[in-house]
């Protein structure tokens, strides 16, 4: 099972095509996160944990739909590991196996709400039509 | 992989294969061929078989061709009728497979034996050594490596583009791990090097021009026009006093105080002369005022003054231009640009010292009140690979964050003192302990994590970082927040070595010729490297490197002759047809034309022919590829020579 996760882990990096091993865990991307705060796992431990094989822990993790796809992480990373990138692509893999759960572009124009901030549907389009 | 030869290459099958090749006498194998035994072996070889050119099959020629050709000597041959084979570096570094490295290294003895038929006794030349060095680079390390060449008893000429001597160091409160006053400690040396009868110090220069070569560097300084006469300013500072326009602000206090248009940089400043800033100054810019020229006692103001070009020659040259910090705007989470209590590191070190712009009393900029908590941030564009910082460890930084949060406490206990790290880098002696003591006995709250970002909140500053110990999020409140900004080479550094082919790395610090066993000399014959122009690193090790660099100077200096490479250009005048496309190539100036009579095929014609200048050239060998007729060719690299070894290789 370990083994099995530890791969899973390996193939989430390849596709993401992040250097995760840049990264030297100095939490520059968990402090510039706007929604850090709400975050069970925060960046830099996500980073860390998926180096580390643990994709089922991050798989559960609130951080997957609480991250705003801002790459506030990103740009300011000083190793240029991408952490949104990492999330993204944990995400995308949850949801692919949750099957169809994609957003109907026809259907949006009903469910938007006029304060919603263009980037939250900008990055909902990002997480859920894929 | 950096294995040993016989690891990928089967020696003796190498000595075997080459055995039968014609005009090979002796062949056999050796493990250590540079070891005594190794070149008793050759030299004994070359007795018993009268041999009459040697190819040594080893590592490369950088290496050890200077004791091969030794060796050679000692048996009584010319020591230029030795080849190296380069099986190392060239064969069982770059191969695994034993059979392929051996295949390669047969083929690169064949064409060893090739090109050395063809070698042919070479003779060095002479050139003499001018005792006298030139530094550039007045600061620390500077002063140092100019101490020490001048005490050993030649002339050295210091060239500092800042009005005054005395480098970044002068402007520091406190040095680590001992908290010794830094003016106190500098300006000692300051003294001694303006006193010194060796020592010419010329400031507010820069170097112009370098022509040359080792033992003959002949250099054009700029002196640039300082509008006060050196010789009869009594340094009373009258004119400072009167000067009308003051709002300059001081390059020597960062920016934290202004300074009128004629100033001396520094109390201690040597020369204790000052300078006009002609962009400040109203006489230069709207031709008014006058006030200095009018109120000096001395009659020393020169407003006519014009920048002077001194031509003189050296014998070795020392680099030792410093180093500037990153600009922390570049990192806009910061700001540096709209929080005037965000600061660097260097005006924090004027902010606390004495004789700063606030007689070191720690105030906040924004409105001169004392802070009731500072926040200290390193690696501000240090191990950042990305375009907006440098990749280094910039070395200092962990050991100065930890003096000033030291001395925070020391002198202010109320104030809460926070340090944000990635790691602690504390190597050095008496380092880790003075980093400890800073967390222990004052109470310094060292958390591991990074700043995202600084906001204004409530008057003062929230600093908004992580907690990576904890996984948390957290928000500190500061007053004062400290940046740790990256180390980088001075801003002259690229100009300079392209000036002197001195070779620089991608940061810009100077590149030393071997990095583990010539740290203090540059690739480039008679340049020496001093201090943090070659890589960051703090006063003591910068004073070590200074004084290296100096003994490296003064070990040329002693010498009275140079042995010249006798493998240099050389031109067949009744082929050369003048074209001089050699003269374009040449990277040393060492290649010029003149009208010569020459004897062309019985006919007798006067026309322009090349000439190398064997003291200037280096034997790159770039002209006799350049040359279209093979006229110009290389000793001991012939053109015959080359076409030998690729008709051996293939």
């Amino acid at each position: 099972m370990q083994i099995r996760e530890m791969e899973e882990a390996a193939e989430v990096l390849r596709i993401s095509t992040v250097k995760a091993e840049n990264c030297m865990q100095c939490g520059k991307c968990s402090a510039a996160c706007p929604a850090g705060a709400r975050m069970d796992i925060l960046p830099h431990r996500f980073v860390w944990e998926l180096m580390n094989g643990r994709v089922s822990l991050l798989a559960k993790s609130g951080t997957l739909w609480q991250c705003l796809s801002c790459f506030a992480c990103s740009a300011r990373c000083p190793r240029g590991v991408d952490p949104a990138r990492l999330i993204e692509a944990v995400r995308l893999t949850v949801i692919r196996r949750q099957g169809a759960n994609s957003i109907n572009v026809d259907e949006l124009p009903q469910v938007i709400d006029e304060n919603m901030p263009q980037q939250a549907i900008v990055s909902a389009l990002r997480k859920y039509n894929k | 992989m950096r294995k040993h030869i016989a690891a990928t290459v089967d020696v003796a099958r190498v000595a075997e294969s080459v055995r039968s090749i014609p005009d090979v006498a002796f062949a056999t194998d050796y493990r250590y061929m540079c070891s005594e035994g190794g070149q008793t072996l050759l030299r004994q070889a070359v007795k018993e078989h009268g041999l009459s050119r040697i190819v040594v099959c080893a590592c490369s020629p950088r290496m050890h061709e200077a004791t091969f050709r030794k060796a050679a000597k000692a048996a009584g041959l010319n020591p230029y009728l030795v080849e190296i084979a380069n099986i190392r570096e060239h064969c069982s570094w770059v191969h695994k497979d034993k059979e392929v490295g051996t295949a390669k290294a047969i083929a690169l003895a064949k064409a060893a034996i090739a090109k050395v038929r063809l070698n042919t006794p070479l003779t060095a030349g002479e050139s003499p050594v001018v005792k006298r060095a030139l530094v550039i680079g007045g600061g620390i390390a500077g002063l140092q490596t100019a101490l020490d060449i001048a005490e050993a008893g030649y002339k050295v000429d210091i060239i500092e583009k800042s009005p005054s001597i005395g480098g970044k160091m002068a402007q520091l409160d406190k040095t680590f791990p001992t908290l010794d006053c830094s003016a106190c400690i500098l300006t000692p040396k300051m003294v001694d090097a303006a006193a010194h009868e060796n020592i010419t110090i010329h400031t507010y220069s820069e170097l112009e021009k370098v022509s040359g070569y080792v033992g003959q560097f002949e250099a054009v300084i700029r002196k640039k026009a300082r509008s006060v006469a050196v010789d009869r300013c009594s340094g009373c500072g009258l004119c400072m006093e009167k000067c009308p326009s003051k709002k300059a602000a001081s390059e020597f206090d960062e920016g934290l105080r202004t300074r009128s248009a004629i100033y001396i940089p520094f109390a201690q400043a040597i020369p204790n002369v000052p300078v006009i800033d002609r962009e400040q100054c109203l006489k230069f810019q709207a031709d008014k005022c006058g006030l200095c020229a009018k109120i000096c006692p001395a009659g020393a103001i020169e407003y006519g003054q014009e920048d002077e070009l001194i031509t003189n020659k050296y014998g070795a040259i020392v680099l030792a231009t410093g180093f500037t910090t990153i600009d922390p705007v570049r990192f806009g989470e910061f700001g540096y640009l709209h929080h005037k209590d965000v600061i660097t590191s260097l005006e924090f070190e004027r902010l606390t010292n004495a004789a700063g712009p606030t007689q070191g009393k720690l105030v906040k900029l924004s409105d001169g009140k004392k802070p009731k908590s500072i926040v200290f941030v390193s690696c501000v564009g240090s191990r950042d690979t990305t375009e907006r910082g440098k990749s280094y460890c910039s070395k200092i930084c962990c050991m100065y964050t930890a003096k000033h949060a030291l001395l925070v406490k020391e002198k202010y206990p109320d104030i809460a003192v926070k340090v944000f790290y990635i790691d602690v880098r504390t190597p050095g002696k008496g380092f880790d302990e003075f980093q400890r003591r800073a967390v222990e006995e004052y109470g310094v709250e060292y958390i591991k994590g990074m700043v995202g970002k600084v906001t204004e909140e409530g008057g003062g500053l929230a600093v908004h970082a992580s907690d990576v110990a904890a996984g948390t999020k957290i928000v500190a409140e500061a007053d004062l927040v400290v940046l740790a900004t990256a180390v980088t080479p001075s801003s002259d550094a690229r100009k300079l070595a392209s000036m002197l082919s001195a070779s620089i790395d991608t940061d810009d610090f100077y590149t030393e010729a071997h990095p583990k066993l010539r740290p203090v000399e540059s690739p480039t014959a008679g340049i020496f490297l001093s201090g943090v122009c070659q890589g960051p690193k703090d006063i003591p090790e910068t004073v070590a490197q200074a004084g290296a660099a100096a003994v490296k100077a003064i070990g040329l200096l002693s010498k009275d002759k140079l042995l010249t490479n006798p493998c240099v250009a050389h031109v067949n005048e009744t082929t050369c047809s003048g074209c001089l496309a050699c003269e374009k190539v040449c990277p040393y100036g060492a290649i010029t034309a003149d009208y010569k009579q020459v004897n062309s095929k019985g006919l007798k014609e006067r026309r322009l022919i090349a000439h190398v200048n064997e003291a200037l050239c280096q034997g790159c060998g770039a002209c006799s590829v350049a040359c279209p007729s093979g006229a110009m060719d290389l000793r001991g690299f012939s053109n015959k020579q080359i076409m030998a070894e690729v008709d051996a290789l293939c």
